[in-house]
């Protein structure tokens, strides 16, 4: 028995629209199922995980903060993987924006006068910092054939050993009875609120803007437009003159600033000082989230929503159900599999071939 | 003109194969319109037709690939359904495909074996690849690997894995387009001793007198429909080519006295390793074309001519500055946009995923080659405007047929899109234009088209290089002719002063090619030389 695979040559617009919201529903059957094996109501978990979050301000809040690093991080790596160019390490490049630019925030701690210009400086050390630290792996490439795969996925594990060990020793807050984490920040180096008593703050507007910025930059510029065609025809970006090596290091640039620039958003928004880890994988399931919003920055923003609706929905349901949060994660993943599956059925046409060769 | 049979059932006897009122449709396009076609034991018959006509359509249908919307097939007047090659294959449909599926760093015995069922597969399979070779003069060394063959040996490998199936009807699509003129002797001799043991052979081809040649009865297709059989042997091939194009095909004007202009491409002794496992080297190629000419390079397929073409665009960078010289300019470590920007133009052989990108819109695959040249990036920023402008004037130019305002590449068909990536670079008025296979796989009026471009671009005072397959088509528009063979370039001649016999020696490599060996010559493993090194 072998399986072919045959492009359709009638691909249907509505098909390719409807993929992922098929793909999202089979994983609630599976969902359910799994819920329902494991003794709880899928009715209730369906209510906790999906319903319960959008039903009050404080966790529609709470949605809104877990999708601005995920989608923010989500719109610079789908200028990579639109080129076809991995980067598996934005958790690391998240975590280093975070540490570098949370470093300022610790080391100008108490500082007298005008202090304008701590929050800026910040934000442009952890984008900076982000976005060498993914060149490390684009230069690992370009230079010496190798894989950026590996290497930006190994990165993470050094980012985060160096935060956990600066938010230990060198940067923890010395009257802070030896808790491993750094000061408090200053106001000045905090993102200010949107809103008055909200728990919103300006990452959330940052990460908007980012997904206005690179709509813009994919449709309307030739750098936008190299990065469409490598990805579309690698020959033709060649026949067209573009550098692949160029643009191998543009993206990982842009990926990884995005997500220093996340990772500086997160700790000098949401926690306010250096901890030994500060994200919860927000740069790996930032990779879900960019296939399931297609690559799009408009996709990305709503694929985000939905994955950050599925974690407090997670949270809630440890509380309620005693659900596990593995759970959730596995429910990432499965969504994540079934999106692109459903994606290959919409371009491709499957026919069992009995008897043939494997 | 000789008068047509109308189409539809012909008096005689019960044909082998028979195809009758075939209509498939593909959603609102109808590819095959009340097709009907008759195959007898004992023929070759040519099925002609332009791209698009419906012939692709129709030999699927007859091979088991697509199955037809209405009407029936049938076998020695008993109505069967071909479901898939299989049932094709058990019926003694055999096919020889435009390109090769062939796995090669596999053996010629290992891709035989690879397709054929499995009792068939075992260890005689040698001998026997062996004694098919030496009946019908097709040798092979069945422990070669196929990436060390020249494309007509590739192609007795697919001929010889029909035959060992004892076909009754062998179906060819294009075979000749890939071989020297000489192999292309050998293959007829091979069909014409098929069609002498009393098979059926359908032959697909563009090449008129290779139809007229080999062919006692020909189905014509124009847009689906059969628009006439006829006995080619009393056509001509003008005849035949307006019925397959409706319409009279216009004589392209030949080169009228071309006056030497200046030196604008200048290649000196250009070297080049080879890219990859199976390219092929550069070894010194010297070459000048000037102004107002068109120079034509000919060779068979994987000679050298793509990496040829990439060392001029500037896609593979030479050695030396020197190599390539471009209006006096040393190009040779210039990228293919700085090379667009002194003037230069391209259009590869490959048109899907090469000189255009099949998903993006026809104005993005302007911005392709131009957004360094016609001023549609400014700053960074593209101005889609001035792209499908430009879109626009390429497509009233060169008389492009699509569907839409603005579709992408690749739902054109092959001709179209060739007209419009010609269109591209000729628009940009280049002052050096290098075209690899112009006119492959294009119908014969977009082909004719497409040649008058060129040599109205020269006539213009461009340097015009010509990489070709198709020696016809250099006679018709070249000047002077070189041959590439091995990554190797013969001095270029003067077209009036050489003949194809000529040119075919030197495209297999100077010697004469072999005349059908006696049996005793092919035994397996011992005849042929060691197997070439990596």
């Amino acid at each position: 028995m072998r399986i072919d695979l045959t492009p359709r040559t009638d691909r249907s617009a509505l098909m390719d629209a409807l993929s992922p919201v098929l793909a999202f529903a089979a994983a609630l059957v599976v969902g359910g199922l799994v819920v329902a094996a494991m003794g709880r109501s899928p009715a209730a978990a369906f209510v906790t995980y999906f319903v319960a979050p959008l039903s009050e301000v404080w966790s529609l809040q709470e949605v809104a903060l877990k999708a601005a690093p995920l989608a923010l991080i989500a719109t610079g790596l789908a200028f990579c993987f639109r080129a076809n160019i991995w980067n598996i390490g934005a958790e690391g490049q998240f975590v280093v924006g975070g540490l570098f630019g949370g470093w300022i925030g610790v080391a100008t701690h108490g500082a007298a006068g005008n202090t304008l210009w701590v929050l800026p400086l910040m934000l442009v050390v952890g984008t900076l910092a982000g976005m060498l630290y993914g060149l490390i792996p684009a230069l690992l490439k370009v230079r010496l054939g190798v894989s950026e795969i590996l290497t930006s996925l190994m990165l993470v594990y050094v980012a985060e050993l160096l935060l956990d060990y600066m938010a230990r020793g060198p940067l923890r807050d010395p009257a802070g009875f030896n808790f491993p984490q750094s000061v408090t920040f200053d106001d000045a180096a905090r993102l200010p609120y949107l809103m008055e008593g909200d728990t919103l703050h300006a990452g959330v507007a940052i990460a908007l803007a980012a997904i206005v910025v690179a709509t813009l930059v994919l449709a309307r510029t030739l750098f936008g437009f190299t990065v469409r065609v490598v990805g579309a025809s690698p020959r033709a970006a060649r026949f067209a003159g573009f550098s692949d090596a160029r643009l191998t290091l543009a993206v990982f640039a842009v990926s990884g600033g995005a997500a220093g620039l996340a990772g500086i958003a997160e700790v000098a928004g949401k926690i306010g000082q250096l901890q030994p880890s500060i994200s919860p994988g927000y740069g790996f399931t930032a990779i879900i989230v960019a296939f399931l919003g297609r690559l799009s920055p408009a996709g990305i923003l709503v694929a985000a929503l939905v994955i950050a609706l599925t974690t407090i929905g997670g949270e809630g349901a440890q509380i309620d159900l005693k659900l596990p949060l593995d759970l959730t994660r596995a429910f990432q993943g499965l969504l994540l599999a079934l999106v692109l599956g459903a994606d290959a059925l919409s371009r491709y046409r499957v026919r069992l071939v009995p008897g043939a060769a494997a | 003109m000789a008068p047509v049979a109308p189409p539809g059932r012909t008096e005689g006897p019960t044909p082998l194969f028979g195809a009758y009122g075939i209509v498939k449709r593909f959603g609102d396009f109808t590819a095959n319109d009340g097709v009907d076609l008759e195959i007898r034991a004992g023929e070759i018959h040519a099925l002609l037709g332009e791209n698009g006509a419906g012939k692709s359509t129709l030999m699927k249908i007859l091979y088991g690939l697509l199955e037809p919307t209405e009407g029936v097939v049938t076998h020695r007047g008993d109505v069967v359904r071909l479901g898939n090659p299989e049932a094709a294959r058990a019926l003694g449909i055999g096919m020889v495909f435009q390109h090769f599926s062939l796995c090669e760093n596999l053996t010629v015995a290992e891709n035989i074996a690879l397709v054929m069922p499995p009792a068939l597969s075992g260890g005689t399979l040698k001998a026997r690849i062996g004694a098919v070779g030496a009946t019908y003069g097709l040798h092979l060394d069945p422990d070669r690997p196929v990436w060390s063959l020249s494309a007509g040996e590739r192609q007795r490998i697919e001929i010889i894995r029909c035959l060992l199936q004892d076909p009754k009807l062998l179906i060819l699509d294009e075979p000749t387009s890939v071989l020297t003129p000489g192999e292309a002797e050998l293959l007829f001799s091979v069909l014409e001793r098929l069609r002498d043991e009393g098979r059926a052979l359908l032959y697909i081809s563009h090449r008129l007198d290779e139809v007229r040649r080999l062919c006692a009865r020909a189905t014509i297709l124009r847009g689906g429909r059969v628009v006439g059989t006829c006995d080619p042997r009393a056509e001509t091939a003008r005849s035949m080519a307006a019925l397959m194009v409706g319409a009279q095909v216009g004589e392209v004007k030949p080169p009228s006295g071309m006056l030497a202009g200046p030196e604008r491409l200048v290649l000196s002794g250009l070297t080049l390793a080879a890219p990859g496992l199976h390219g092929t080297a550069l070894g010194g190629v010297s070459l000048t074309v000037r102004g107002g000419e068109i120079v034509g390079i000919v060779g068979i397929a994987g000679n050298g001519q793509a990496e040829l073409f990439d060392a001029l665009s500037g896609e593979a960078l030479a050695p030396e500055p020197g190599m390539v010289r471009f209006d006096g300019v040393a190009s040779g470590r210039l990228g293919i946009t700085a090379r667009r920007r002194g003037g230069a133009g391209f259009v590869p052989e490959e048109r899907n995923g090469h000189g255009a990108a099949p998903t993006l819109s026809l104005s993005d695959n302007a911005i392709l080659s131009r957004h360094a040249t016609a001023g549609l990036s400014r700053f960074g920023i593209l101005r889609r405007a001035a792209a499908k402008a430009l879109a626009q004037a390429v497509i009233g130019a060169f008389d492009v047929r699509k569907a839409g305002p603005d579709p992408a590449a690749g739902t054109l068909s092959g001709g179209n899109l060739q007209k419009y990536l010609m269109g591209r670079e000729i628009l940009a008025e280049p002052g050096i234009l290098v075209v690899n296979q112009p006119t492959w796989g294009v119908d014969a009026l977009a082909a004719a088209h497409i040649r008058q471009a060129l040599l109205d671009l020269a006539g213009r005072g461009a340097a015009v290089l010509v990489i070709s397959q198709d020696l016809d088509e250099l006679f018709e528009i070249a000047g002077r002719i070189a041959v590439l063979h091995d990554g190797a370039l013969s001095p270029a001649v003067p077209a009036a002063e050489t003949t194809r016999e000529t040119l075919g020696l030197l495209m297999g490599g100077g010697e004469p090619v072999p005349p059908a060996p006696p049996p005793a010559a092919i035994t397996p493993d011992l005849a042929r030389e060691p197997t070439h090194a990596h």
